[in-house]
C-alpha cells in the first residue's frame, strides 16, 4: 500500500482529475478570476462529471473561469460570498436550476480553516441580528451576540500555486493566493495546477506558503490566460 | 449645495487617524484613498493584502494583484499578501481599526443595510457583514436620500441588515451625522444644507 504522499505529480490535467465523480463538493480557489486553476477547471467539464456542489468565493465572472461550469449545467448548488455581475449564477439562481447559499467572506473561509483543522463548529458575530442567523444555533458570551457556523470540507479542492516542488509545498504570488490554502485543507483530495514545478529542495522551508501535507496531486501548467476583471491604471509622469 | 462624491471622500479621509489599519469599501469608500497623505495609514484589501498602494502605471498592471474590488492596485514598501482566512482573521479578530463602507439605510441604532435591496438583485455579502461587525470602528458613506427621494437616515432599517448597532458615523452628500439610538446629531452640514432641509430629509429625528 502506498500513502497519499508518495509521488504526487500526474503528467495530464485528465489524469489529475480522474478520482472525481458525480454530486460531490468540489473548493476552487480564486477571488473573482484571480488565483483560478485555470486548467483544472476546463478539465471538469471534459471530465463530464455532473451534480456537483461548488464552494468559492465568486463563482466566475465574465463567462469564464467557473462560470463555463454554470453554462455547462454540471452544478447543483454553489456556496459563494458574492455573486456581483456573475449574470451566469443570476439567471440559473432565478429559474430554480441552482440552489444558491450566500455565506459573508470571512465565515466561508473560516468554515474550510475549521474543516481543515479538525473543528466541526465555531461561534462568529458575523452575521448576528442577519438573514445569516436563521436556523443557526444562537448564543450570548460576554454580552455580544454569536451564531455557530459549521466546518465546510470538500471531497476535491482545486487550487492554484505560482510553485510547487515534487512533494507539494506551494509558494503563491500576491492576491492570487486567497482561499487556495484553506481550500487546500479542507479537502479530502486537493489536486494543485502550479505555473511552475520544482524540484524538492528548491524552496527554502521558511519560505513555503502551504506544506505539502495538505496537497494530494500535483499538475505542471506553465500557461495560463490570467484574465483581468478591472484593468485599473494610471497615467505615467 | 450638497457635498460632491469627491468632498464626501475628502471629509471621510479626516476620520482616519495616523497609523492605522483601514479598509475601504468598495465603490464611493475606495475613494477616501485618494485623500490620505502618503504613509498615512495602512490599507488593508480583505482578498489578502496589506499596504494597498495605487492604481499602477499603464504597462505595469497585474492581474493577480488585485484588491477586493477586483481592480488592479500596486503593494506599497511594507506591504504584504495572505491568504483569505488570515486575511479575515485580521478583520474578525478586530485588527482593522476602522472600516468605511458603503451603505443602503443606517437607522439610529447603528444598524447597517448595505448588501441588498428588498425585492432586487442579489449581488451578495462579500466581506461587508465581516467588516461591518468585525472593524474596531465603522463609518457609512452614502447619498442622504435614494434617487426617488426616500429616507435612508431611518428610525429602524427594512432592508436586510448587514450588522446591528456598529456604525459609529455616516457621511453623507448633506454633511455628517452620528446615531445616538435615538436620533442623529448633527455633527456637520455641508455649506448651504439648511438644517430644516435636512431634517425633512431624514427618516429619524436630527438633533
Amino acid at each position: 500500500m502506498i500513502g497519499k504522499h508518495g509521488d504526487k505529480v500526474v503528467g495530464s490535467i485528465a489524469e489529475a482529475l480522474a478520482p472525481l465523480s458525480d454530486g460531490m463538493t468540489i473548493l476552487v480557489g480564486g477571488f473573482g478570476l484571480s488565483g483560478n486553476p485555470e486548467a483544472l477547471i476546463r478539465g471538469v467539464v471534459e471530465r463530464g462529471v455532473r451534480g456537483l456542489t461548488l464552494v468559492s468565493n465568486n463563482a466566475g465572472n465574465l463567462g469564464k473561469g467557473l462560470a463555463t461550469w454554470l453554462r455547462a449545467g454540471i452544478i447543483r448548488k454553489v456556496i459563494c460570498s458574492y455573486i456581483g455581475n456573475n449574470d451566469d449564477l443570476h439567471t440559473r439562481m432565478a429559474s430554480g436550476e441552482v440552489e444558491v447559499e450566500i455565506t459573508p467572506q470571512g465565515t466561508l473561509a473560516e468554515r474550510m480553516r475549521a474543516a481543515g483543522a479538525g473543528i466541526p463548529a465555531f461561534y462568529t458575530p458575523t452575521g448576528a441580528g442577519t438573514v445569516v442567523e436563521r436556523g443557526k444555533e444562537v448564543r450570548e458570551l460576554d454580552g455580544r451576540r454569536y451564531i455557530l457556523e459549521q466546518a465546510l470540507p470538500g471531497d476535491v479542492a482545486l487550487v492554484r500555486a505560482a510553485v510547487s516542488d515534487r512533494f507539494g509545498n506551494l509558494r503563491f504570488w500576491r492576491t492570487a493566493r486567497n482561499f487556495n490554502p484553506v481550500m487546500a485543507s479542507a479537502a479530502k483530495l486537493s489536486i494543485v495546477e502550479c505555473d511552475r514545478l520544482v524540484d524538492n529542495g528548491a524552496i527554502d522551508p521558511d519560505d513555503v506558503h502551504l506544506p505539502g501535507i495538505f496537497v494530494h496531486r500535483i499538475v505542471h501548467v506553465p500557461d495560463h490566460e490570467n484574465a483581468f476583471e478591472y484593468k485599473t491604471v494610471r497615467k505615467r509622469p | 449645495m450638497t457635498w460632491t462624491t469627491e468632498q464626501m471622500a475628502r471629509r471621510a479621509a479626516r476620520e482616519i487617524p495616523a497609523g492605522t489599519i483601514v479598509n475601504l469599501g468598495i465603490g464611493m469608500p475606495t475613494q477616501v484613498a485618494d485623500y490620505l497623505p502618503e504613509g498615512h495609514a495602512w490599507l488593508h484589501s480583505e482578498n489578502g493584502l496589506l499596504g494597498t498602494g495605487p492604481f499602477p502605471f499603464e504597462g505595469d498592471e497585474d492581474p493577480n494583484l488585485i484588491n477586493a474590488g477586483k481592480q488592479t492596485v500596486t503593494v506599497l514598501p511594507g506591504g504584504s499578501t495572505f491568504d483569505s482566512a488570515q486575511s479575515f482573521a485580521m478583520i474578525r479578530g478586530r485588527h482593522v481599526d476602522l472600516a468605511i463602507l458603503g451603505a443602503m439605510q443606517i437607522s439610529v441604532a447603528g444598524d447597517l443595510a448595505n448588501w441588498a435591496v428588498p425585492g432586487g438583485k442579489v449581488m451578495g455579502i462579500g466581506g461587508a457583514m465581516d467588516l461591518a461587525s468585525g472593524a474596531s470602528r465603522v463609518i457609512a458613506m452614502m447619498q442622504h436620500v435614494t434617487k426617488k427621494g426616500e429616507h435612508k437616515l431611518v428610525a429602524r432599517c427594512d432592508y436586510p441588515l448587514t450588522a446591528v448597532g456598529v456604525v459609529a458615523l455616516v457621511i453623507t452628500d448633506y454633511g455628517v451625522f452620528e446615531p445616538t439610538g435615538r436620533a442623529f446629531r448633527v455633527v456637520e452640514l455641508a455649506p448651504g444644507i439648511a438644517r430644516e432641509h435636512a431634517a425633512a430629509s431624514t427618516g429619524a429625528p436630527l438633533v
